[in-house]
């Protein structure tokens, strides 16, 4: 089995999968289990400032979005930062860090941006042992009313002067946590970078209001009739995690900046496509708490044996791997034509993929009377809907054109090249090519 | 104290008053919410669903197992229930494992078809719990239509005519509408009265009037009905029993399954019902299957089913089979009676083996001797009572695409009718149909 063992910032653990700066790493109690139960690292639930902690409410916190089968998509919370004193934390991180020296233990803070504030806290967390400091800039509920979390995340210059103050008072790694809740993410990474962060991780929690109670018209989770947005996570952001992600990893500002990658994490895979898009190890929240600390196993075993059948001997070498196959729009190659094909042995007619082309898309399946559906090659703009919809994995493929071959759809022979819209002849802005 | 299995002959009380109980409990126990989400969960919604080509109604189950997802089970019952008003009785006796089930994609990918009957029952029994009945009648048309028999085709018939803004008048010969619902049909199918329920609840739509006690050439004449009724519509099933022609067919404890069937579904207490301790069925559909567990749930200690013909040719679907095998009824294939024999009584049936040859069976000549002191007839039933007027086709009233049979302003469904499966299923679809042609016909004049 491939050794999982990886470095992230000069912090070297077993595995590359932590658990993100959230209620499952609140307390001792909580990460002792997730370090037996073989967790790799914990970003510790973000620590606020000294004196009287911040209350939460006394009511549901999380809200829900279902798949099938009732399957968690999409999580969302309206917690606030750790609601129990600093000198609690801090001592229970100490014992826990002595304990376990070869995970990675992070502290996760959140203070007023004051640079007092942030040289108060800062030695206290040093004296723990914790490997690093993780910057929360990203919570976007309840701390953000406060001028903390996505409120300073969504201003590149604050970014960039509180990651300074950190360099300043503090000696270990600074990871800055971005969030989501902003238009372009390469800014606050870049102002993370320029302010001497040795990471980002990302992505923090999405605005959201996951739904509304249709018999008491409060949104959910409701607090005495009342609701607030809160911070939506779990399988459904992962998409939105890999392309920003992915939009920093291709920056050249902030091209080989170290990158944690959260968001949705739910199985090998989802780890595996993190890292493939530039991120050195990956953080999980909703995961643990839909399913408990196990699901550890099956990340590991399932990277593990991965990376064994692709024959890469270590998380490095899979870290960034996809990232120059990430591309704009306008640099697709045109010449590039695939159908959709149905594998018929596999098919069992439900005929979803013909409801989908026929009333959405391109008309490109055909449904005989028998139940026999069939791809039109005249009409196949291989779109992928049929593939999306089909019950069956792999009883629709895109198969690609060989150059020679006519497409039946446009009569145009495929051609061999590569030519992509900057070139096209239909575009306006096209320089012709050399 | 129960009599146990092995007391011999004819008699009550086999079974302690709890094992009979637990025995007719519901074959199916309908769910809990959380298990028809589960379950409306695997539905994939095909496009032009083979469920829906299946069913004999016609009832868009991809939409209203859509509506159960939706957290919207009154919605799937009108959806159901705009199709076939027995939606609720359909959804416990219906041999879904041959019709929607046996085609749902899952079956195909895994074996596991989506429960759609189970589905099907939630809704409806959850509509009817709460005692909506979600049709209204249309402005009166001042036209009269009598329907002769109260089964699943008479009453699906008087439904829809009364919801159109006919006034209607059902025919029933027995005390108790129901048909089949009522006096057929395994009791462990439609506990609690199911069927008696459905039709009050079914009555709620009004319009319909229900006189009983008379039937046709027995207080009732086609002539008289077509002079007092603007159509008639013939719902009279087959009330005839098909006999053994063999020797011993009329010694005691020699009877016709479906009376058999119809006093245990009358029964006010099974442990009244005297059951033999070897009880031997003649016969290979539903009926047949029905009084065979039935036999077995009172107590008797053995039971077979004879059919003389192959696993294959059996009316009852495999479903059926493997029920009656798990309940510990023997079934036999390729038996055919001989005589019952017996000192006044029956003791002992004695078969023969057959063979197919080209269709046609015949006796092999080698024989079988099964004691016996009950034996019940289940090789079909037939048509009794028709008027002579009537063309038939075949042993059945024939009916043209609509309903229609060889007398203008008469109609005919169900089983009487010609055409079409003998199931509640299929009887509701032609009292539907003949409904809505009669309404055609009545708006035309």
């Amino acid at each position: 089995m491939a050794d999982l063992t990886t470095e992230f910032l000069g912090i070297t653990t077993p595995n590359p999968f932590w658990l993100a700066s959230a209620p499952p790493t609140d307390k001792e109690y909580n990460v002792r289990r997730a370090f037996e139960a073989g967790w790799g690292g914990v970003v510790w639930k973000t620590l606020g400032a000294e004196g009287p902690p911040v209350v939460n409410v006394n009511g549901p916190r999380y809200g829900a979005i279902y798949g099938a089968d009732r399957r968690l998509l999409g999580l969302n919370n309206i917690e606030l930062i750790t609601d129990r004193p600093l000198e609690v934390n801090l001592e229970e991180m100490a014992r826990v860090k002595a304990d376990y020296p070869d995970r990675a233990l992070i502290a996760s803070i959140m203070v007023p941006c004051e640079e007092g504030a942030w040289k108060a806290i800062l030695p206290r967390v040093a004296e723990t042992g914790a490997d690093g400091i993780e910057l929360n800039f990203g919570c976007p509920h309840g701390m953000s009313e406060r001028g903390m979390g996505s409120a300073v995340g969504q201003v590149p210059e604050y970014i960039e002067m509180v990651t300074r103050w950190c360099k300043k008072y503090y000696d270990r790694p600074v990871i800055v946590k971005l969030t989501p809740n902003i238009a372009d993410i390469r800014k606050p990474a870049t102002a993370a970078k320029n302010g001497g962060a040795d990471a980002v991780s990302l992505i923090n929690t999405i605005n959201s209001i996951t739904n509304v109670n249709l018999d008491t018209m409060s949104p959910e989770p409701s607090i005495d009739g009342k609701g607030s947005h809160g911070g939506y996570c779990g399988p459904a952001v992962k998409p939105i995690a890999l392309s920003m992600v992915s939009e920093i990893a291709r920056n050249p500002d902030t091209h080989l900046l170290p990158i944690s990658g959260i968001g949705g994490v739910t199985t090998w895979r989802d780890a595996a496509e993190f890292m493939a898009l530039g991120c050195g190890n990956v953080q999980v929240c909703t995961a643990a708490m839909t399913y408990g600390f196990r699901i550890v196993e099956e990340l590991a075993t399932g990277l593990s044996q991965w990376m064994d059948e692709k024959g890469y001997a270590s998380t490095r070498e899979v870290v960034g791997r996809a990232v120059p196959n990430v591309t704009d729009w306008q640099y697709l190659n045109l010449n590039y034509v695939a159908k959709a094909k149905i594998d018929q042995d596999q098919c069992i007619k439900c005929g979803r993929c013909y409801a989908a082309c026929e009333d959405t898309s391109h008309q490109a399946i055909s449904m005989s009377p028998d139940r026999v559906f069939e791809v039109i090659d005249e009409e196949c703009v291989a779109c992928n809907l049929c593939v999306d919809v089909c019950p069956v994995e792999g009883c629709i493929s895109m198969v690609p054109m060989q150059p020679g071959e006519v497409d039946p759809r446009t009569g145009k022979v495929v051609e061999a090249g590569y030519a992509n819209w900057t070139t096209h002849p239909n575009n306006p802005a096209a320089k012709a090519a050399e | 104290m129960a009599q146990g299995q092995t007391a011999p002959g004819i008699v009550a009380g086999r079974l302690s008053s709890e094992d009979l109980t637990a025995n007719f409990g519901d074959l199916h126990p309908a769910y809990a919410p959380h298990e028809a989400a589960v379950a409306a969960d695997r539905c994939y919604f095909c496009h032009d669903a083979p469920c829906v080509t299946a069913c004999p109604t016609d009832i868009d189950i991809p939409l209203f197992i859509r509506q159960i997802q939706a957290g919207n089970p009154e919605g799937a019952a009108e959806t159901i229930l705009n199709q076939n008003i027995l939606g609720g009785m359909c959804a416990r006796v219906c041999p879904t494992e041959t019709l929607c089930e046996e085609v749902c994609v899952r079956e195909v990918a895994e074996g596991k078809p989506v429960e759609i009957g189970r589905l099907q029952r939630y809704a409806t029994d959850t509509l009817m719990a709460q005692d909506i009945h979600p049709f209204t009648r249309a402005a009166p048309t001042g036209k009269r239509v009598a329907v002769v028999g109260a089964g699943p085709a008479g009453l699906a018939c008087a439904h829809r005519l009364a919801m159109l803004g006919h006034d209607v008048v059902i025919h029933e010969a027995k005390p108790k509408p129901g048909g089949l619902n009522e006096f057929g049909i395994a009791a462990y199918k439609t506990t609690e009265d199911f069927a008696a329920r459905e039709v009050d609840w079914l009555m709620k739509i009004g319009g319909i009037t229900m006189e009983s006690g008379r039937a046709l050439g027995d207080g009732l004449t086609l002539e008289a009905l077509k002079a007092e009724y603007d159509a008639v519509f013939l719902s009279i099933g087959l009330a005839g029993v098909n006999a053994l022609t063999v020797d011993g067919d009329d010694r005691d404890g020699v009877r016709d399954a479906v009376d058999f069937i119809a006093e245990l579904r009358q029964a006010e207490d099974l442990s009244s019902l005297p059951v033999g301790r070897n009880v031997v069925v003649i016969g290979g559909g539903m009926t047949a299957i029905d009084a065979a567990v039935q036999s077995k749930l009172l107590g008797a200690e053995n039971v077979t089913v004879a059919y003389r013909r192959s696993r294959d040719e059996m009316g009852a679907s495999r479903f059926e089979q493997d029920l009656a095998a798990s309940k510990g009824v023997k079934v036999m294939f390729n038996l055919r009676p001989v005589a019952v024999h017996g000192k006044g009584a029956a003791a002992q049936v004695e078969l023969e083996y057959t063979r197919s040859e080209g269709g046609r069976l015949t006796g092999t000549g080698e024989t079988l001797r099964l004691p016996a002191d009950q034996v019940f007839r289940a090789i079909g039933q037939s048509l009794q009572g028709a008027p002579d007027a009537l063309a038939l086709d075949g042993r059945k009233i024939a009916v043209d695409d609509r309903g229609r049979t060889s007398l203008p302003g008469v109609w005919a469904g169900g089983d009487c009718a010609a055409g079409g499966e003998d199931l509640t299923v299929t009887a509701v679809a032609e009292g539907r149909d003949a409904a809505m042609d009669i309404h055609d016909a009545l708006s035309g004049d």
